[in-house]
């Protein structure tokens, strides 16, 4: 038989796995259209919802829009959202045995995970987009120039990235995945919602404000903001992306932990 | 170089696991020879699949020993991975791929190089059967095509040693002769197999050896034929026409055979140990048809597996799904 294992090393056997099996979510995403069509509807909802129905009634300072104000908190809740995909798909993983197989082959511990949590960056980078046009279409308008742009794409992608092994963490510690779903709520609604998505947080009680002034979704969606705006970013910027990196940090380790000792059953 | 020759494929000794309160393995023993086929035989619960984890490197026993191709199961784990092949009830396949993407993804993993895990895809895929749906997602295959694609996926390296954890339940019996088809061939080939079941036919049909487990512990070892002589040898059976004759019936068998008999009135049915029970019969035969006693039916039988379980375990083999840990 004719194999490369003893012709490479440690690193590149990682880089290999992670290659094969990020090629394999990818390959899931054309063939699983209702999801992709599912996690782009429902941002779309939440546009209009609140550029329409909610929009005129939230108090902003003066000289901002309400849409345009918004959309760094849609596209900042989209990628969110789009993290408790990565737990789904490890949860269904395991109930099919798939990770079972995995952990009996010759492989990396960690390019299950790998893969699963950049195929969805790439998931991810398609709804952002959808995301952007439809804010375009209901008036959003941008300011911020090439390099802010770019900054806050770069920010984006980089919690995609992040907020995935969150959801990696959270599937294979529940394994159940209509129980991952449930709890990708738990967490996700009141961490986005209690943020500066949707309403300015001065609006907000003082112990509330003070939680949704402090927590990283509203470092990262203030950064987003600010960039597409074009207004100065201030401190919220070096924040959020500790945030992200903490965030890596702790949960890559710890998701690769939960793998390691996963069970089906 | 004769000692390695001699040297179990597979063993265990005293393994335990415990899952919370629960003693999934309580001292557990096997040893299993290269190229040999084994069959663990036992209930749902008894441990059958907690064993296969361990030595598939899933799982870590609490303590004990077990070791695969002169590997430590939990020392060695790493090295052992590219000398097993696993494939079980759960038919670990990636629905959304198609057999074909199935195959060459596990064989890259097991560091094939893209060309060779091709190749080796499509001879597996043409072997199982499997051609013309191999460009299919997997989720449109039929229950018995997704175990052959496990199946042929855990052959990708020919490993030496094979585990099959229930490798036919829930099949319908066309794709169960099929698989049986396949496992024998394995067999043929020299491969090692661990084969678990709860049928007692299949271990019957397929495995060289049979182990039998109860709650978590080997209770008895051989060969299907050893472990039915364990419970006794044959007996002859027989059902009678009119109720009334059980007596007459009972004094004319007692002569031709080896222990009391047994009468169960209601079904009319007399029973008795009887060793080489096949050449009594025509005596049996003569002396019902002297007394003009009717027979309705009657028969030789040898023990089956279900008999050797209902004696080495007081219970059946599929009366005791409330145990299942």
């Amino acid at each position: 038989m004719n194999t490369d294992a003893r012709k490479h090393g440690w690193l590149y056997w990682q880089v290999s796995d992670a290659i094969v099996l990020t090629e394999r979510a990818l390959r899931h995403i054309p063939r699983n259209p209702e999801l992709l069509i599912f996690s782009t509807i429902q941002p779309v909802m939440f546009v209009l919802l609140f550029r329409y129905v909610f929009g005129g009634a939230i108090k902003l300072p003066p000289g901002i829009s309400y849409v345009n104000y918004l959309m760094a908190g849609v596209f900042v809740q989209t990628v969110a959202f789009g993290s408790f995909t990565t737990g789904v798909g490890l949860a269904q993983d395991l109930q099919q045995g798939l990770i079972d197989r995995f952990r009996s082959l010759p492989m990396s511990r960690a390019a299950v995970l790998v893969g699963r949590t950049l195929s969805d960056l790439v998931r991810n980078v398609f709804v952002v987009a959808v995301m952007f046009c439809v804010g375009l279409l209901v008036g959003f308008n941008p300011q911020g120039g090439a390099a802010e742009i770019a900054g806050a794409i770069g920010l984006l992608l980089l919690m995609s990235f992040a907020f995935s092994w969150i959801g990696a963490t959270v599937g294979l510690a529940v394994r159940n995945v209509e129980a991952v779903q449930s709890a990708g709520f738990i967490w996700l609604f009141p961490l986005t919602f209690a943020s500066s998505a949707f309403v300015p947080t001065s609006s907000m009680p003082a112990g509330l404000r003070a939680f949704a002034n402090n927590q990283p979704i509203t470092h990262i969606i203030n950064s987003v903001r600010a960039w597409s705006l074009g207004v100065p970013v201030g401190s919220n910027a070096w924040l959020a992306l500790v945030w992200c990196l903490g965030i890596v940090a702790v949960f890559v380790p710890l998701s690769v932990r939960l793998y390691r000792h996963a069970a089906s059953s | 170089m004769s000692g390695e020759a001699n040297r179990p494929a597979i063993s265990a000794v005293a393994l335990v696991k415990h899952f919370g309160k629960t003693r999934a393995l309580d001292g557990f023993d096997l040893e299993v020879a290269a190229g040999t086929v084994l069959g663990l035989l036992g209930p749902n619960g008894a441990g059958k699949t907690t064993a296969v984890r361990i030595f598939t490197t899933l799982l870590e026993p609490d303590s004990g020993h077990a070791e695969v191709a002169g590997l430590d199961c939990v020392r060695d784990a790493n090295r052992l991975r590219s000398q097993i092949g696993l494939a079980g009830q759960y038919a670990a396949v990636d629905e959304l791929l198609t057999g074909r993407e199935n195959l060459e993804m596990v064989g890259r993993l097991y560091r094939l190089t893209r060309v060779s895990a091709r190749a080796r895809a499509l001879e597996l895929l043409e072997q199982f059967g499997l051609s013309d749906a191999a460009n299919r997602p997997a989720r449109t295959y039929s229950g018995g095509m997704r175990r052959r694609l496990d199946l042929a996926a855990s052959l990708i390296v020919t490993p030496p040693v094979l585990f099959l954890d229930e490798p036919t339940t829930g099949l319908d019996p066309r794709s169960r002769l099929s698989m049986w088809d396949l496992i024998e061939k394995l067999r043929d080939g020299g491969t090692t197999l661990l084969l678990t079941t709860q049928y007692l036919e299949e271990a019957d049909f397929l495995a060289d050896q049979i182990a039998v487990i109860d709650r978590g512990r080997t209770i008895a070892v051989g060969t299907a034929d050893e472990l039915k002589s364990q419970v006794g040898g044959e007996r002859i059976e027989l059902t009678l026409a009119r109720g009334s004759d059980l007596d007459a019936a009972a004094a004319t068998l007692g002569p031709h055979v080896d222990g009391s008999v047994r009468i169960e009135a209601e079904s009319r049915h007399l029973s008795a140990a009887a060793a080489n029970g096949a050449r009594r019969l025509a005596d049996v035969i003569r002396d019902f048809d002297a007394a003009g006693i009717s027979i309705e039916d009657l028969a030789v039988r040898r023990p089956t597996l279900d008999d050797v379980f209902l004696t080495l375990t007081g219970h059946g083999a599929e009366d005791d799904q409330e145990q299942a840990a």
